[in-house]
């Protein structure tokens, strides 16, 4: 009898810790969402328990070593049949209209909620902040309303952050939205929660959540790293934020795509037999027209960056790419 | 409903052996063919529901896209094809009479129905080809979102080429959409109205066989309902697809 | 070829077998690729089309005809007193159907590339995924084996109309025949639907018709729509016969009538109709409008509510019973604690708050394992086992079968139990590699899946010795009334020659067991019983 009592304090969260069942609880959704989730375990639970007791009582109680033959009974009995359809469907009921209630108030951001843009694209997710700073990680400030735009660039992707109880499908032809307000400091598993191909289950960031002055430090340092940082520095953040690295490594790894070190001045076979000198030109075509020269050995699904790199990225990318050996 | 007796002696030749009667072999065929009616319904009611969510989508693209398609080949193709229930249904009470010759006459007429069905249909559809009259995504078709991607011959000999530069790219992918539910629909009905023709001739060659008669037309019966069916999928695919202009 | 419903039920027995052995040995790769996080024996791509093929699999070439198509076509004509279904040679094209799916299906295999997963989502089945032929296969190998399932339902649907045998009103009629009659509603109202979505899959892939693919104009929640429209009710075509088969199973090792019989019969219909309009449930967050979303919470709720009454009436049935432990019981039993499980899940599942966490998680992945796995194929494997001696006239070694038993109902909440939590804490499905954090659970998940392999292996390699060297069976060892125990040890071809005289299906009282004679005996004489035979006597002796 004790044990029942003691479930929640094994089973629940301690101290915004998930508890067993769950990663922290790091928004304010999370603590509603995991509220219901034990309600719900522990009806379900009480009545799994009576349903198994009494299941293997009978078992028991009538074995046919003890009861050779069955002994008279009702084969119905209309009042016990209206009890256990009545009761149900009060309590699931009751159920159904505390999802709801959840649902509702995850629907409505309020009007000064943070806007972050998140493209989610095979196989990286790029989050794009209202002063236009990019960032392949989602960095968020504590306590703050944030209300994330979620678009598409190829084909159905979800954006998952556990930790927030947070998810989204992101439909290519349209826009939609989630918002939530992050209660815990910490890094949190970003996932992508709708198969979208070869790299979906690396298709995984994280979401950074600092306190308001370590938020702004950081997006004024990352808003203005073009000017703030040494050319190669400087590609590399691009490189970073375009999440280039979901199918380029740059240590000599063959990925999705090829590896980008060591590569720059030499020549590259291409998939249909001819070479080309692996240039500054051919970043930047490789950059705004992918298909164009595919890298022998490689499949051709890079996806355009026409419009989403003006030249002066382009440039300090070419520079990064060059310093790698 | 069923009716059973010990009939295990009696054999007539048209009983299959696992029923009792002929009464019984004919109920449950009848209800066998309108449950597979109802399949078909469902079949077509998933493009039904397509076709409903891109024109609440677009109305007006819907209302523009209409005037492409010939409403007097419609039409007379709905003729065509209630002429043809008609001399089918004919046929069924025909066969009822053990009337096998004006049997064989009417499935005649209705197969010739069917076929001039085809035959307008084709005209229909090659006249769209030539015309450019596609969904978007064809290499043939005139409403490309960019107009670069139509095909040479198409802006040389289409008459709808004109129009189609007046649109904006959206509308144009739009108007493709109208066309791509038009072919999936007819298309489907069309390959319908094919295996009712196979159908047809099969009942051809069992009349000529004699095997139809007054203790034995289920087939007929059951083949004229199939027919039914597609001749009503025809009168609301033509109201829906042709006369929203 | 046969037109022989009992033949062709086993034909159907052993098909579905075979595809479950294929099925099952992609999941056996899965979960040994999945023991450790990181790239171990396969490739992310491998991966990929290995969990697409064994969903395709098992839903479309396993579970969904198992029941009807293998226990319904053997058991249904002989419980109903008919010389066969309605229409033999239907049912004869129903299985040719069946193996040109399957073959469309290896095709596929051969092609290589189907890594779409079972739910063919639009654009990347359609547009995006390199795999063109491999998925044209596929998606015509499903279309195919809709036709199949659709006129087996068609089938049984007409037959059950129209040829009961006199004295057979609808209420006197086995719950598993109404079982099979509610799957029957479903299969032919919902599958023409997902019919003409995968139809229209394919014509987008191969003309680029623009009806899914925003690219195109095209919507892909729309195929979301169309496809769960089917797929949801499909999922009580899997269902329903399972708990139909629980009904006889309950009923004859308790040796007492079903409890609340008109309940369980109307229950089945009454899910088989509002299994239509809760498809909504699997796309909370797809986008679809929230009115919406929240109207198929509320139905989803009412849909559990009959099956609730089904597991309340079962276990009333045991009540005051004389209950023997069998090997067919043990897996009664034992779907009373999985469906118990899988349906209460459904639960977190059906409710909105709790559904954005658990969406796309390992959560579902587990609920749907203990509903399709747990309740359906283990009713399967229970029917089996129940109607066995009907099938080649021998019994089955029950020591084995108890082991077979025991150790697939372990296996089994091994693999899945851990995957509830692998869920809540937030591991995504159909993820190839995943944070060392979820390792534990996948370890003892991949261990659970080995004893479940092996399990299988030893169920199925008992039926292949009973085939041949089984005790030869009496005609009626459970003691059970129903008709089709009304017949020689091996039914006879035309199974009855006269209509068969038709009592109460769940009067077990006709039969007491005699511990001298080591079966079941007629407590009075019973009209119309003429295939009585104890078991050490001559089986044969019958009288017309």
């Amino acid at each position: 009898m004790i044990l029942p009592a003691l479930l929640p304090l094994i089973l629940q969260q301690q101290d915004g810790e998930g508890g067993f069942f769950f990663p922290p609880v790091a928004s304010d959704l999370a603590i509603a969402s995991d509220s219901l989730f034990f309600t719900i375990l522990y009806l379900s639970g009480f009545f799994f328990a009576i349903i198994v007791f009494t299941t293997l009582y009978f078992v028991w109680k009538y074995h046919h070593t003890k009861c050779p033959e069955p002994q008279p009974s009702p084969v119905h009995n209309n009042t016990i049949e209206i009890i256990w359809t009545v009761v149900p469907t009060i309590l699931l009921a009751w159920i159904f209209f505390e999802g709801f209630e959840g649902f509702m108030a995850r629907k409505t951001p309020p009007p000064d909620a943070y806007e972050i843009h998140a493209q989610g694209r095979k196989w990286s997710w790029n989050f794009t902040y209202p002063d236009g700073t990019e960032s392949s990680v989602l960095h968020l400030p504590l306590g703050k309303a944030v209300r994330v735009n979620l678009a598409s660039s190829d084909v159905l992707h979800s954006l998952f952050v556990p930790a927030f109880r947070v998810k989204m499908d992101v439909v290519p032809g349209r826009y939609e939205q989630l918002w939530f307000t992050p209660t815990m400091l910490g890094e949190f598993d970003v996932y992508c929660a709708e198969y979208c191909g070869t790299n979906h289950s690396a298709m995984t960031t994280t979401a950074v959540v600092h306190s308001q002055e370590d938020f702004d430090a950081w997006l004024s340092e990352a808003g203005d790293f073009m000017t703030k940082l040494s050319p190669i520095e400087a590609g590399e953040r691009v490189f970073a934020s375009k999440g280039c690295a979901a199918c380029h490594s740059v240590a000599g790894v063959a990925g999705i795509g090829p590896a980008l070190n060591g590569r720059f001045g030499q020549e590259r076979k291409l998939s249909d037999g001819s070479s080309v000198t692996f240039d500054a030109n051919y970043v930047r075509e490789s950059l705004l027209d992918p298909a164009a020269k595919i890298a022998d050995g490689f499949q051709p699904i890079m996806p355009t960056f026409q419009g989403q790199l003006d030249d002066d990225k382009m440039r300090v990318l070419v520079e990064y790419i060059k310093s790698l050996q | 409903m069923t009716e059973s007796s010990a009939t295990s002696h009696v054999h007539d030749e048209h009983v299959a052996h696992h029923f009792d009667d002929a009464a019984q072999q004919f109920e449950t065929g009848k209800l066998g063919i309108w449950t597979f009616l109802l399949t078909e319904v469902l079949f077509f009611s998933g493009l039904f529901v397509v076709y409903s969510t891109l024109r609440n989508n677009n109305p007006e693209v819907f209302a523009y896209a209409a005037q492409f398609l010939d409403t007097k080949l419609g039409f007379l193709n709905t003729c065509v094809l209630l002429l043809s229930s008609f001399t089918f249904a004919l046929g069924v009470r025909n066969a009822m009479l053990g009337q096998t010759k004006a049997l064989g006459i009417n499935l005649v007429i209705t197969f010739l129905c069917a076929a001039g069905f085809m035959g307008i249909k084709y005209q229909e559809y090659s006249h769209k080809y030539h015309e450019g009259l596609l969904w978007s995504g064809s290499e043939h078709s005139v409403f490309k979102a960019n107009l670069d991607d139509v095909h040479p011959e198409i802006r040389a000999h289409s008459s709808v080429w004109g129009d189609a530069q007046k649109l904006t790219p959206e509308f144009r992918h739009e108007v493709g959409q109208f066309f791509a539910i038009y072919f999936c629909l007819t298309g489907l009905h069309g390959i319908h109205v094919l295996l009712g023709m196979i159908l047809i001739a099969w009942l051809l060659m069992r009349n000529a066989r004699g095997d139809f008669g007054p203790n034995n037309f289920n087939a007929v019966d059951f083949g004229a309902l199939y027919w039914h069916l597609v001749d009503l999928i025809w009168i609301f695919l033509f109201p829906l697809l042709y006369l929203i202009a | 070829m046969t037109l022989d419903h009992k033949r062709l039920g086993l034909m159907y027995l052993w098909s579905i077998i075979a595809m479950m052995f294929l099925g099952g040995a992609f999941v056996m790769l899965i979960r040994a690729e999945l023991f450790s996080p990181g790239e171990d024996f396969v490739s992310a791509d491998t991966f990929n089309q290995l969990f697409t093929l064994h969903g395709a699999i098992m839903v479309f070439l396993v579970i969904i005809p198992s029941i009807p198509a293998a226990l319904g076509n053997f058991v249904l004509p002989l419980m109903l007193g008919a010389k066969d279904v309605a229409f033999p040679k239907l049912n004869r094209m129903s299985y040719h159907l069946y193996v040109i799916g399957a073959i469309l299906f290896v095709a596929s295999m051969l092609a290589t590339g189907l890594d779409t997963g079972w739910t063919f989502y639009a654009p990347y089945s359609t547009s995006d995924s390199p795999a063109h032929r491999a998925i044209l296969y596929a998606v015509f190998g499903a279309f195919v084996l809709g036709f199949s399932s659709i006129f087996t339902g068609l089938n049984f649907l007409v037959t059950i109309h129209k040829m009961r045998p006199p004295g057979m009103t609808w209420f006197k009629m086995p719950l598993f025949l109404w079982a099979i009659y509610a799957t029957s509603i479903i299969q032919i109202l919902a599958t023409p639907v997902v019919g003409i979505t995968l139809l229209l899959v394919a014509v987008e892939r191969m003309l680029e018709i623009g009806i899914f693919n925003p690219a195109l104009g095209g919507d892909p929640v729309l195929f979301q729509h169309m496809f769960w429209f089917y797929s949801h009710p499909a999922v009580y075509i899997m269902l329903l016969p399972a708990m139909g088969v629980m009904s006889e199973l309950m009923s004859t090792y308790s040796r007492k009538s079903i409890f609340g019989y008109r309940y369980i019969a109307l229950s089945s219909v009454a899910i088989a109709v509002v299994s239509f309009v809760v498809w909504g449930h699997h796309m909370y967050v797809s986008g679809q409008s929230v009115l919406v979303s929240v109207l198929f919470s509320a139905i989803t709720f009412f849909v559990a509510v009959p099956s609730a009454v089904k597991v309340f009436n079962w276990i009333a049935t045991l009540y005051k019973g004389s209950i023997r432990l069998t090997s067919s019981m043990i897996y009664g039993l034992g779907i009373i604690w999985l469906f118990g499980i899988g349906g209460l899940t459904g639960l977190w599942l059906a409710a909105l708050e709790t559904d954005i966490h658990l969406h796309d998680t390992y959560f579902v992945v587990s609920h749907f394992h203990f509903v399709m796995v747990g309740s359906a194929i283990m009713a399967f494997l229970g029917g089996i086992h129940h109607w066995w001696p009907k099938f080649y006239g021998t019994m089955l070694n029950e020591k084995v079968s108890l082991w077979g038993a025991g150790l697939l109902f372990v296996g089994f909440n091994l693999t899945f139990l851990p995957q509830f939590i692998a869920g809540t804490q937030g591991m995504p499905r159909r993820y190839f590699d995943y944070a060392e954090r979820f390792e534990g659970y996948n370890q003892i998940s991949t261990v659970g899946a080995f004893l479940m392999g092996f399990s299988i292996l030893l169920i199925v390699i008992n039926f292949l010795r009973a085939i041949r060297s089984g005790k030869p069976a009496p005609a009626n060892p459970w003691g059970a009334v129903t008709l089709e125990w009304n017949t020689a040890p091996i039914p006879d071809p035309h199974n009855f020659d006269d209509a068969p005289v038709v009592g109460d299906p769940y009067d077990l009282s006709i039969f007491k067991w005699d511990e001298a004679e080591g079966g079941y005996v007629p407590t009075r004489p019973v009209p119309g019983l003429p295939y009585i035979a104890l078991p050490n006597a001559d089986s044969t002796e019958s009288q017309h």
